[in-house]
């Protein structure tokens, strides 16, 4: 079963009079439950494949299908819609919303989708405990460290339990040792949970955890390997 | 509280001095509104009272075509026993008192010149004209039977006449006959108003039924009331005694309120309205544009926080409804705070009154007020205010509409 199917995927992007290729004629497919990195140099073109695969860009040409619904025919709003009920993501620089405590970022999205107050708190308490973060549910980002902010995001990301989850190089502000604890929640939430994990890095550590290694180059996928997954070096 | 709610508090006090400049503006906005539109509110009853109070009163009864058109001929039949009619129907609330009018010409030894000459009753005169009050030289009128006058001050200098001179009048009767007169002039009264002060004269009601041949007829039974609430009701219940009444149903009469007998002074009120509210409109427009500058600046400022808020799902309708919730909060707080301490000031001044430097002689020399009372009621509470809370929601809407251009990509770039 497919998670994701991409379909001779064109992007390209101006500046001034340059036409810089973002991605060309990419067709990829990633199965139900995978946890796969896209890896690759700044400007490869990982992060607009992330993107376009999130419906959160759309590309110039090709077709994108995030399990039976084709997104790059969408309308905006059906895109937000689709984008709120079946993808979580995890951004590289947090992207928590500064003035709410973890629990009302975590709470904020399960709003926007129309979940009761009591549902909201119980399964916000729940996935905070599940990232590791059970005593800290009332702290502003502010008063977090970046790993745990980051674990905010994950919870954020998979509170409205999403089969899909997008992460742009999610520890790239991280130092090592909160590198490899997010990783290992992603593997854990992969395991238990059958969430399809796609991430974008260009960090070898994060690879190490990937059962999928997509390498891109200039917009073109340059190699496709299935891998062992293998815990980070600390 | 759901979320939504506590993001557009908490974004509020993110810049606590920006908000607090806006909201500021708008608390003085309020403030300033509701005391301007008390106090304007306050000035139009002022300025009703001393209009009516000077000679015309709040309602008249008079015959129908009289106000049209001043006949000697279109009178009042036995006018001072109407007057008693209408205090015995109206109580002791009411000031009444029954007058009429002719026109003359008025000759001192050197000089003549035409006037109008009103008949009054100098016992109730007092109770519903200002013009008594008036005298600067001599007494006012005091036997309703003496041949006595008292005249505009102008008039007096034309004529050239004292306290204690005796003036001529010739004129036309009721019956169409010549009508003349000797009275000694018994006080001068300057109202201020140079076309009074140059052409008014008024002697005492039975002399000049007297002179005039108009038997026991007048021309205008005056009525002076407490309030202007009053009017509608004493209106009414005069407009039922002269029905219920054979006698005088039968003579044509009207009862006039003060909005038919000083047309012009509605229209006054209007218009210092439009003028009034061109300047409140001024001030609106630049608590708008306050706003307006402070939602756009913290929308541009959020750029980032609102792409990812699309990038996870939320529709722009729903961003655009968190500006507008901050922007509701904001002038929920500048309305209630605004009218609160307007509402106070205007409250206070209401009962103790206040006065601009100039006001008391001013108010001495007419006979006026020497104070301005505000009028607090819902509507000078809440009028501008209102508006100033529409001026604030509208402003917030071109930087709403900002968040419908806003694609998640390119503002999860924005610094």
């Amino acid at each position: 079963m497919s998670a994701i199917i991409c379909k001779e995927l064109c992007k390209t992007f101006h500046q001034g009079e340059q036409v810089i290729t973002g991605l060309d004629h990419v067709s990829i497919e990633i199965k139900k439950g995978s946890f796969t990195c896209l890896s690759g140099p700044s400007g490869s073109g990982k992060t607009t494949l992330l993107n376009a695969m999130g419906g959160l860009d759309t590309p110039d040409s090709g077709e994108i299908w995030v399990g039976d619904t084709r997104l790059d025919t969408l309308a905006r709003g059906a895109l937000a819609d689709m984008r709120l009920h079946n993808i979580g993501f995890v951004f590289q620089a947090y992207n928590l919303i500064p003035v709410l405590s973890a629990r009302e970022n975590v709470e904020f999205v399960m709003q926007v989708q129309g979940v009761a107050k009591g549902e909201r708190r119980r399964r916000s308490d729940e996935v905070l405990a599940e990232v590791g973060l059970q005593g800290m549910e009332d702290r502003l980002p502010s008063q977090l460290s970046g790993g745990q902010q980051q674990r905010v995001a994950v919870a954020r990301a998979i509170a409205s339990k999403p089969k899909l989850v997008l992460a742009d190089e999610p520890t790239a502000n991280l130092d090592s040792k909160s590198a490899a604890e997010l990783m290992a929640l992603f593997e854990s939430l992969n395991e238990q949970h059958g969430i399809t994990f796609v991430i974008a890095t260009h960090d070898v550590r994060v690879m190490g955890y990937a059962r999928r290694l997509i390498s891109m180059r200039d917009g073109l996928i340059i190699s496709d390997e299935a891998q062992q997954s293998h815990s980070m070096v600390v | 509280m759901n979320v939504t709610a506590v993001l557009a508090w908490r974004n509020l006090w993110r810049h606590k001095r920006r908000t607090w400049l806006t909201v500021g503006a708008m608390i003085f906005c309020n403030i300033l509104l509701v005391f301007l539109i008390s106090l304007q509110l306050g000035s139009y009853q002022m300025m009703i009272d001393n209009t009516l109070s000077a000679f015309s009163g709040h309602i008249q009864i008079q015959h129908s075509a009289y106000n049209e058109e001043q006949k000697m001929y279109q009178n009042v039949p036995a006018v001072a026993q109407l007057a008693n009619t209408v205090r015995a129907a109206l109580g002791n609330e009411a000031n009444v008192a029954a007058r009429g009018v002719a026109f003359a010409l008025a000759s001192s030894e050197e000089r003549s010149f035409g006037i109008q000459l009103a008949g009054v009753q100098p016992k109730f005169e007092s109770q519903v004209s200002t013009f008594p009050g008036l005298i600067n030289h001599g007494r006012y009128l005091a036997d309703s039977h003496a041949p006595e006058i008292v005249i505009g001050a102008i008039l007096a200098q034309n004529l050239k006449v004292a306290v204690g001179d005796e003036l001529t009048f010739i004129g036309s009767g009721l019956d169409g006959s010549f009508a003349a007169g000797v009275a000694t002039v018994v006080g001068i009264v300057e109202t201020g108003f140079a076309e009074v002060d140059r052409a008014v004269a008024e002697v005492p009601l039975a002399w000049f039924q007297e002179v005039f041949a108009m038997g026991e007829s007048g021309h205008s039974v005056v009525i002076r009331l407490p309030a202007l609430d009053s009017v509608e009701p004493a209106v009414a219940r005069l407009q039922k005694v002269l029905a219920d009444d054979p006698i005088l149903a039968g003579a044509g009469l009207s009862v006039l309120d003060w909005n038919v007998l000083e047309p012009g002074l509605k229209q006054a009120i209007k218009s210092d309205m439009v003028s009034a509210w061109f300047m409140y409109a001024v001030l609106i427009l630049l608590v708008a544009f306050s706003v307006l500058n402070t939602q756009l600046m913290s929308v541009l400022e959020r750029t980032r926080e609102f792409g990812v808020m699309l990038a996870l799902g939320t529709r722009p309708a729903t961003l655009a409804k968190l500006v507008g919730l901050e922007t509701f909060v904001m002038s929920c707080l500048g309305m209630g705070l605004g009218v609160l301490l307007g509402g106070l000031l205007s409250f206070y001044l209401s009962y103790s009154g206040f006065y601009y430097p100039g006001m008391e002689e001013m108010a001495q020399k007419f006979n006026l007020p020497d104070r301005m009372y505000p009028q607090v009621s819902l509507l000078s509470l809440l009028w501008g205010p209102a508006i100033v809370f529409l001026g604030a929601m509208l402003a917030a809407i071109y930087p709403a509409t900002r968040l419908f251009g806003l694609r998640p990509v390119a503002a999860m770039r924005a610094v």
